[in-house]
C-alpha cells in the first residue's frame, strides 16, 4: 500500500463523517459540533500568527468579539439583514482593528508583542463592557438572524441548526484549504522564513513588517468570520467574548493540538471543548465540577510541563518509541 | 477646575501611580532577570487584598500586624512557587510561559473562591489613619491615601538603595544586564532568581494589602491590575525599575485626569498613551542595554 494513503484517507474519512453526522443526530450534539467547528476556525486563524509566523498574540479574542458585536449592532432591530453585506462588514470591522493593532504592536517583538496585543484587546473589551455602545455587561441579542436571499428567494435558512451546521462546516473546510494554499504560496514561505530568522529575511530583501502586518490583518479577518458565525448561531453576544480569558483559551487550543500544524488547531479546538465539558461533569468529578477552572488550570500546567509539543507530538513520540523499541 | 480639586486629583494620581509601581516593578524585574513573562503577577495583588480581608480577624483588626503577617506569607509563597513551578519556565519559550502562568491564574482564582468566596468585600481603614486633613477651606483629603503614598515611596526608596548600594543589588543588576556572564562570574543565579521572585511576589502582595481599604476586594482585581502593569512595563521599558517608576506615575496621572476631564473615554486613555509611546519609542522610555 502506498505509504501516503493514510494522509489522504484520514481527512476524507473525517469530512465524510462530519457530512453524514446530522443524519444520525439532532439537538445538543449537533449544536455542540457546530460550536466546536466555529472554535476550530477561530483557532486556525490564530495558528496563522503563532504557528506560521511565530507571533504570539494574547489578544486574538478581540477580533472574534468585534465581528460578533458588529454582526448584532449592524443588523436592523426588527428585520433580517442580508448576509451578503453583513458578513463582509463584520469581517471588515475585525480586519480594520487588526490592521491598527498590528501596525502598532508589530513595532515591538517577543514579550512586548504579547503584552501590547493583550493591552489593545483589553481596550476593545473596555469599550464594549463599559459603554452603552454594546449593551454593557449584559450583552445584546440578535433579534432576527441574517438571511441569505437572492431576488426574494431564501437560499439558506440560517435559523435552522442543520443548515447552520453545514454552513459552518463549509466555512471550516474553506478556511482550512485557504490556509493550506496560503502557507504553500510564496507569501506563506516568507512567513515561515520570518518565523525562522527575521533578520535573514530582511537581508534577503523582504519587507518583513509588511508581511507580518498582512498576516496579522488576515488572522484578524478570519477570527472575524468565526465571530460572525458564533453570533448567528447563538443569537447573543456578551463582552466576555473579547475577554483575555478567551484569548488565553484559544492559545491553549493551539498548544493542546500542537503548534506548527494546521490540523493541530482543529484537534486542539476539539480537545479543549471536550476537556471543558468533561471537567464540568458532576458525575465524574463530584464537588470539583463546580470548580472546573481549577482542574483546567492544573491540566494546562501539567500539559505544558509534560507535552510541550501537543497531542500531535504525543503521537510522534509513540511512533518514535515503536521504532526504537 | 479650581486649584483644590486639581491638587486632590494630583494626590490621587500619585497614590495610584505609586501603587502600580509596587506591582509593576516586580513584574519588570522578574522579566528582566529571569526572562519570564508572568501573567500570574496580577493574582498576587488579588491574593494580597484577600489576605488583608481574611487575616484581619486573626489579628484583632490590627492593620500593621496583618500587613507583616501577609508579607511573611507572601515571601514563603513566592519562594515555594519559584521552586515548584516557575523554575521550570526559564528555558521554555514565551508561549509556554504564557500558558503555564495562565494556568496558575485559573488555579489561584478557584482557590480564592474555595477558601474565601466570590463576593465583594470591604476592609476597614485602620482607625488611627481614618481621619482627613483639610486642604484649603472646603476640601478634605483622607489620611489613609497619603499613608499609601508614603509607604510606597519608602518601599521605592528602599528598592533603590538595595539595587544601587548593596551587594545583592549588584548581583541583581548584573543578572539583569547579562545573565550568563553573571553566572560565569560565580553568582549563584538560582538563589538570585528565588530572591527576586519572592521579592516581586511580596511587593505585589503588599500593594494588594494596602490598596484593600480604599478599593474594595473583588474577584477580577488581579486581571485588571496585571493589564495596566503590562502597559506600565511597555511604556517604561522591560527590566528597568526606573522606567517602571516613571511610567507608573505617568499612567497614574493619565488615568486619573482622563476620568476627570473626559469621563466618556477614560477607560481607553492609558491605552492611547501606550499607542503614542509605541509610535515614538517602540522599546519603551528606558530600555535596558
Amino acid at each position: 500500500m502506498d505509504i501516503r494513503a493514510p494522509r489522504v484517507l484520514i481527512p476524507v474519512l473525517v469530512i465524510a463523517l462530519l457530512v453524514v453526522f446530522p443524519l444520525a443526530t439532532t439537538g445538543f450534539y449537533l449544536e455542540f459540533t457546530t460550536k466546536v467547528m466555529i472554535l476550530a476556525i477561530f483557532a486556525l486563524s490564530l495558528e496563522l500568527l503563532v504557528g506560521a509566523t511565530g507571533l504570539v498574540s494574547l489578544g486574538h479574542a478581540a477580533f472574534y468579539g468585534i465581528a460578533a458585536y458588529a454582526t448584532v449592532l449592524l443588523s436592523p432591530k426588527y428585520g433580517a439583514a442580508s448576509a451578503f453585506w453583513l458578513l463582509p462588514a463584520a469581517i471588515a470591522c475585525s480586519a480594520l482593528y487588526a490592521l491598527a493593532v498590528g501596525a502598532l504592536s508589530l513595532r515591538t517583538k517577543g514579550v512586548y508583542f504579547i503584552m501590547v496585543t493583550l493591552a489593545f484587546a483589553q481596550m476593545a473589551y473596555y469599550v464594549i463592557h463599559d459603554t452603552e455602545l454594546g449593551g454593557g455587561t449584559d450583552g445584546i441579542y440578535l433579534n432576527v438572524k441574517p438571511e441569505v436571499a437572492l431576488f426574494g428567494w431564501k437560499l439558506v435558512e440560517l435559523g435552522k441548526p442543520v443548515v447552520l451546521y453545514y454552513v459552518v462546516l463549509g466555512c471550516l473546510l474553506l478556511v482550512f484549504v485557504f490556509l493550506v494554499v496560503l502557507l504553500r504560496s510564496r507569501f506563506g514561505r516568507a512567513l515561515a522564513g520570518i518565523k525562522d530568522n527575521e533578520q535573514r529575511m530582511r537581508a534577503a530583501g523582504f519587507s518583513t513588517f509588511r508581511y507580518k502586518l498582512t498576516a496579522f490583518t488576515l488572522a484578524g479577518a478570519l477570527a472575524g468570520l468565526a465571530g460572525f458565525l458564533v453570533a448567528v448561531k447563538d443569537g447573543f453576544v456578551n463582552p466576555e467574548m473579547l475577554s483575555w480569558h478567551e484569548s488565553g483559551a484559544v492559545l491553549l487550543m493551539l498548544i493542546l493540538g500542537g503548534i506548527g500544524h494546521l490540523r493541530g488547531a482543529v484537534i486542539g479546538a476539539i480537545a479543549f471543548t471536550l476537556l471543558k465539558e468533561l471537567f464540568q461533569l458532576e458525575a465524574l468529578l463530584g464537588p470539583l465540577a463546580s470548580h472546573w477552572q481549577m482542574t483546567l488550570g492544573l491540566t494546562i500546567i501539567a500539559f505544558v510541563a509534560l507535552l510541550p509539543k501537543g497531542l500531535i507530538g504525543l503521537r510522534r513520540r509513540f511512533a518514535a518509541g515503536a521504532v526504537h523499541g | 477646575m479650581d486649584v483644590q480639586i486639581f491638587l486632590i486629583q494630583v494626590l490621587n494620581s500619585v497614590q495610584y501611580g505609586l501603587l502600580l509601581f509596587l506591582v509593576a516593578s516586580g513584574l519588570t524585574l522578574i522579566f528582566g532577570i529571569m526572562g519570564v513573562i508572568n501573567l500570574a503577577h496580577g493574582s498576587f495583588y488579588m491574593i494580597g487584598a484577600y489576605l488583608a480581608y481574611s487575616l484581619a480577624p486573626a489579628f484583632g483588626g490590627n492593620f500593621v500586624l496583618t500587613l507583616l503577617a501577609g508579607l511573611v506569607l507572601a515571601v514563603i509563597f513566592g519562594y515555594l512557587l519559584e521552586l515548584l513551578f516557575v523554575s521550570y519556565l526559564y528555558k521554555r519559550d514565551h508561549l509556554q510561559q504564557v500558558l503555564m502562568t495562565y494556568g496558575l491564574i485559573l488555579v489561584f482564582e478557584e482557590l480564592r473562591s474555595i477558601l474565601v468566596d466570590n463576593d465583594v468585600h470591604g476592609v476597614p481603614v485602620p482607625p488611627w489613619l481614618a481621619g482627613s486633613i483639610s486642604l484649603g477651606d472646603l476640601m478634605q483629603y483622607p489620611e489613609y491615601r497619603l499613608a499609601i503614598s508614603a509607604v510606597c515611596l519608602v518601599v521605592a526608596a528602599g528598592m533603590y538603595f538595595v539595587i544601587a548600594r548593596t551587594r545583592l543589588g549588584m548581583m541583581i543588576r548584573a543578572g539583569n544586564s547579562n545573565r550568563e556572564m553573571a553566572q560565569s562570574l560565580g553568582i549563584d543565579i538560582k538563589f538570585l532568581y528565588r530572591v527576586v521572585f519572592a521579592a516581586g511576589v511580596a511587593l505585589a502582595v503588599l500593594a494588594g494589602m494596602i490598596a484593600a481599604p480604599v478599593s474594595s476586594v473583588y474577584p477580577g482585581m488581579g486581571a485588571q491590575v496585571l493589564i495596566i502593569c503590562f502597559v506600565v512595563v511597555v511604556i517604561g521599558g522591560i527590566g528597568s525599575v526606573r522606567g517602571a517608576f516613571l511610567a507608573s506615575l505617568l499612567v497614574g496621572f493619565v488615568d486619573t485626569f482622563g476620568k476627570v476631564l473626559f469621563p466618556e473615554v477614560a477607560g481607553i486613555a492609558v491605552y492611547l498613551l501606550m499607542a503614542a509611546i509605541l509610535l515614538w519609542k517602540p522599546e519603551g522610555l528606558f530600555k535596558q542595554g
